[in-house]
């Protein structure tokens, strides 16, 4: 099926696709056409980046979907409700991932399991394939995308923090955005309704490392640190700890400049305000495991 | 005794099934006709409900029903009852809000259900059930039981005044003051036992099927003891009568307590059938799980042990305030006073002991039994205690242990309980030895330079189980008798069915009961089978909880097995034309004692139905059935030692080590044990490490209602435990087991905690010690 069009619990494929998440082993399709957790939507598959964006503009309240491992949950507890559901995870020029000398172009429907697995990716940038090798477990790591995951820009999301780090550029189907100005705020980022993330792309670095320190139900990063050291300098950047989602951490980047080792952030404090409070971490535990965590990057970067 | 008999290790017969997806549970039913429930449930923690409008929801498509509280009252069903009745110290007997299986007037916890939508498909009755319009009016809540018991605190029930449900004590209270005012020291703690949500793997679940040409109910569920939901069904909630009510519990996927009581969902299930015309079936989304589950533990509680000055326990006081949520579940009332404060001497000769209790509503979910179900929150408190005295007094914590063990029995304790058997020295000394105990210094030095703090922590726990003798729980205010039933039928050709009131819910009955057969007529162990579950083929019985099925169910077995044993023998004597009392039965045969004259066991099954040859008399057949009623708890006992390393950075705990000695009796299968233990200890690591219900206090919403936010302990999170057995057999029943389920979940938290704080040398830490609670009371250490 190219574009068509169908109803969730209908189709029993597609069916199976959606709800991944949801206890397949126990679940005969068929239940699932009963089960129907979510309100009513109707499923499209676009085969091209220009179907994908005629589909939702002719849709009533529709929405884009690339691996769905936020949005079908939230869906199925009833919090979201899009008419429509455009699938960018099968459109052909969305994939693969290419590297060629210094520059790596990673298409927006590669999942986290392609990157983690990929060859030329873990020789040019092994911290990337490790962060992605991390994300939640394996079932949401052959589902989920690159470009779904920045999209929905989730404060505690990996990849936010290796794309900052890196200075990485986000190709849409429009323009080119710096990774600088396409992470706003939580769950916000300068996309438009309707703009497709195509491709990230970024200059392998001299050196990177990313230090993870994951939520224990969750598996997201209660505080994750990248750093990278590149030719024009040190970028490092939180993931999981800021109030307005990733951030960088210029006191850590100012003190790896000078060296960069592990060392060079012994005594570097990291203030708590605007960093997260929660039932898992309080903003003081948080500002200390950035410096951990940055410290355990640096190490990694240069294991 | 052979392979199969007794102690062997049995590989579980019922895994096959469960392994290869085949088992069969609540949801895997199909009833001709049957549609879906969905239950509209609370938003709110405490709200008055002013009105429940459903007419927009009736008219949704698909939609044959949208019942509410209202009408479940007109048609005289009854509010849901706590079988324990607990009498305040002043003698009056504990307050019990009324409790509807659908709120009418008002909601107390957020997951309260209020109406219930019944349609073709579980999407229309999700979609309906939204569309049904409660107009709720707000009322502040309170999730702290302490905070609930404060001046000006939202009341929840009118007939429980400041929410207090009843104000228990046990023991003597002047004596413990008057010995704790003497005493050369005296350890005191204020400590929290953390709210833990069961998170079974398999959600609750029930079919209701109503019979309008035999005017008869059927109920599936998720029932850890499907007679007593019969019998609380009928008596209580006047669902039907018991010969009009079948209630089955097939193959349940795990219990540890949440599964033992009667939920509204299975009242209404049962009614909606009636009222709808058509079969109901409901299953539990897990969302649904984490907030209308009984969740267990939340106590608070301040402690004070003292010593002589010889470092000899002279009297406990405990001052416990339990959390029980928003309404009193099933056995509720029962848990933090008899399974938990006669408990409290622990494995110690501790000559005086008050514990006072105060049992609170708050506007949380119901809290009731969670495996061990009082006797963790005992062993917590009483391990964290000792350990912190050994730290105050300056000696070896297992010494400080040795030297107050009680060493002879009986053992009558000052709290009720009287010890029948054990040896505490054995088992702290085997797992002292496993552990290498001696050695820790070198390990802790060699984990330093690592960079790792490590700590070593033990907890020497008791339990009561084989609940229990049913003339002294009635005396202590039970509304059931806690015996157990068996009918052993051998057939024809000699294979044997087994009826056991017994419920296997992840226990492995179908092998355990299975070899105590076998082992008694020697035969094989595929020829002997379990039949559970299913009140229209098993006599009433009491279901499985409290590790009670090895003490009690199993010994109901063997009582019939000497019934059936007894007319075989006469049966083997008469055709063997030899004495009763030379036949021995063995080997799958019977055979005259010292003789070669012998008669296959089928033939001896054969003969007593063919009926052609039989003593003068005789009936044919040959069933029987018994009832066993214990005559005392069993107390298994163990030695529990942890090691961990703490990231002084982080505050990230891993457990490297993990000791565990158990005195559990005699033991039927040590494979079967030693998966329980090792359940068990997931769990009560769980606790200690990861798992911690969270309630927003100012909203009263469930923080953590998902798996997003609560930690179930995962594969990556526990050592390889190290688990062995001591034996002192149980001389209250004839198998001298003593039960073994929930151990491992009872031992092990203080194990864990005295571990952490022996590590980073702080002991102001609670449950669950999460990094940033670990790094926060390092941080205080400065």
């Amino acid at each position: 099926m190219s574009s068509g069009e169908l109803e969730i619990g209908v189709e029993p494929t597609e069916s199976f696709l959606l709800t991944t998440h949801y206890s397949l082993l126990t679940t005969s399709l068929i239940d699932l056409e009963e089960e129907n957790p979510m309100h009513q939507t109707t499923y499209h598959r676009a085969s091209s980046v220009s179907e994908a964006v005629k589909l939702l503009n002719d849709a009533d309240d529709g929405k884009y979907v690339a691996g769905g491992q936020t949005l079908i949950p939230t869906m199925k507890q009833r919090l979201a409700a899009p008419s429509d559901l455009v699938d960018l995870r099968h459109i052909a020029d969305l994939k693969g991932i290419e590297v060629s000398g210094d520059k790596v172009k990673i298409g927006a429907a590669a999942t986290h399991a392609e990157v983690a697995e990929n060859a030329a990716l873990a020789k040019a940038c092994p911290a990337f394939c490790h962060l992605a090798a991390h994300i939640g477990d394996p079932h949401v790591r052959h589902m989920g995308t690159v470009g779904g995951s920045i999209a929905n820009n989730d404060p505690a999301a990996d990849y936010p923090a290796a794309l900052l780090a890196l200075a990485a550029t986000v190709h849409t189907n429009k323009r080119e955005i710096s990774a600088d100005d396409f992470f706003v705020d939580l769950f916000e980022t300068a996309l438009e309704d309707d703009e497709i993330i195509t491709a990230v792309s970024l200059t392998v670095p001299e050196k990177a490392g990313y230090g993870k320190f994951p939520n224990p139900a969750s598996r997201y990063a209660l505080t994750g640190v990248f750093v990278a050291r590149r030719a024009d300098g040190v970028r490092a950047a939180v993931t999981g700890a800021g109030e307005n989602g990733v951030f960088r951490a210029e006191a850590i980047e100012k003190a790896l400049s000078s060296s960069f080792d592990a060392s060079a952030l012994d005594g570097v404090t990291i203030p708590a305000d605007g960093l997260m409070t929660d039932i898992h971490a309080s903003a003081e535990y948080r500002a200390n495991l950035i410096a951990v965590m940055a410290k355990r990057a640096v190490q990694a970067a240069n294991g | 005794m052979g392979i199969e008999g007794i102690g062997a290790r049995v590989a579980r017969k019922e895994d096959k099934r469960f392994l290869t997806g085949l088992g069969r549970y609540v949801d895997d039913m199909v009833v001709p006709g049957m549609k879906h429930a969905i239950f509209v449930r609370s938003p709110h923690a405490h709200a008055a409900i002013r009105s429940v409008d459903t007419k927009a929801a009736k008219a949704m498509p698909g939609v044959i029903g949208v019942l509410t509280g209202a009408e479940l009252k007109n048609d005289g069903i009854g509010n849901l009852i706590c079988g324990w009745m607990i009498h305040s110290k002043d003698g009056t007997p504990m307050k019990m809000g009324a409790y509807s299986a659908l709120a009418t007037d008002r909601v107390r916890y957020v997951g309260e259900a209020v109406a219930v939508v019944v349609a073709e498909t579980r999407g229309q009755a999700r979609d309906a059930a939204e569309a049904v319009e409660i107009d709720y009016e707000e009322m502040p809540a309170v999730t702290d039981a302490v905070e609930a018991l404060e001046k000006g605190a939202p009341q929840l029930h009118p007939e429980a005044e400041n929410n207090l449900i009843y104000d228990w004590e046990i023991g003597d209270a002047s004596a413990v003051d008057q010995a704790l005012d003497g005493a050369a020291h005296v350890t005191r703690m204020k400590l929290v036992n953390n709210r833990l949500v069961p998170n079974a793997m398999e959600p609750r679940a029930a079919l209701g099927h109503y019979d309008m040409a035999e005017d008869h109910f059927t109920l599936w569920t998720t029932s850890q003891n499907p007679h007593v939901a019969r019998l609380v069904m009928s008596a209580f909630y006047n669902v039907a009568p018991e010969n009009k009510l079948r209630v089955i519990a097939p193959d349940v996927g795990g219990g540890f307590g949440s599964k033992i009581y009667v939920y509204p969902e299975e009242i209404v299930c049962l009614w909606a059938s009636k009222k709808t015309g058509v079969p109901v079936k409901w299953v539990a989304d897990r969302t649904e799980s984490f907030l209308t589950d009984a969740h267990g533990r939340d106590h608070h509680t301040e402690v004070s042990l003292g010593f002589d000055a010889d470092n000899r326990m002279v009297a406990l006081k405990v001052d416990t305030i339990a959390n029980f949520g928003g309404y009193m579940s099933l056995f509720s009332s029962c848990v933090p006073t008899y399974l938990y404060a006669t408990l409290l001497s622990g494995q110690y000769a501790i000559p005086a002991i008050h514990c006072n209790v105060r049992a609170v509503y708050t506007n949380t979910a119901p809290v009731d039994a969670y495996r061990g179900a009082g006797r963790p929150e005992a062993t917590y408190l009483l391990e964290r205690t000792v350990e912190t005295a050994a730290r105050e007094l300056g000696v070896s914590p297992a010494e400080l242990r040795r030297k107050n063990f009680i060493r002879e029995f009986p053992y009558q304790t000052p709290v009720i309980m009287n010890y029948d058997a054990g040896d505490y020295e054995a088992s702290l000394d085997a797992a002292m030895r496993e552990a290498d105990y001696a050695g820790f210094p070198a390990r802790r030095d060699e984990a330093k330079k690592r960079g790792k703090l490590r700590g070593i922590g033990m907890s020497c726990y008791i339990e009561a189980c084989g609940i229990a003798p049913s003339q002294a729980v009635g005396s202590l205010g039970a509304g059931v008798g806690l015996w157990e039933s068996a009918e052993v039928r051998v057939n024809a050709a000699g294979t044997i069915e087994v009826l056991t009131g017994s419920h296997s819910h992840g226990q492995g009955h179908e092998t355990t009961f299975a070899q105590v057969v076998a082992s008694r007529f020697g035969v094989p162990l595929e020829q002997v089978s379990i039949v559970h579950g299913d009140t229209d083929k098993v006599q009433m019985g009491m279901g499985t909880y409290g590790s009670r099925s090895g003490a009690v169910g199993a010994s109901a077995i063997v009582k019939a097995l000497d019934k059936v044993e007894a007319k075989a023998k006469k049966i083997a004597a008469h055709l063997l034309e030899a004495d009763e009392s030379d036949i021995v039965i063995e080997n799958g045969e019977a055979k005259v004692a010292g003789t070669d004259r012998t008669l296959p066991w089928f033939q001896v099954a054969l003969a007593a139905y063919t009926a052609h040859n039989l003593p003068e008399g005789m009936e044919p057949g040959l069933k029987e059935g018994a009832f066993y009623d214990p005559t005392n708890f069993t107390f298994p006992a163990g030695c529990y030692i942890a090691e961990v390393e703490v990231d002084p950075e982080t505050g990230h705990t891993d457990v490297v080590q993990f000791v565990a000695s158990d005195d559990f009796g005699n033991i039927i299968n040590p494979l079967i044990v030693e998966g329980q233990v090792h359940g068990g200890l997931a769990q009560g690591i769980g606790q200690a490490l990861l798992e911690g219900c969270h309630y927003d206090p100012a909203s009263g919403q469930l923080v953590t209602a998902s798996y997003m936010d609560y930690t179930m302990p995962r594969a990556g999170d526990l050592p390889s435990f190290q688990v062995s057995t001591t034996n002192t057999p149980c001389p209250g029943n004839p198998l001298g087991v003593k039960g073994c389920g929930e151990a491992g979940a009872i031992g092990s938290p203080p194990a864990i905690i005295n571990a952490i704080t022996d590590a980073i040398g702080n002991n102001d830490l609670s449950m669950p010690a999460t990094p940033q609670k670990v790094w926060a009371a390092m941080r205080r250490n400065q």
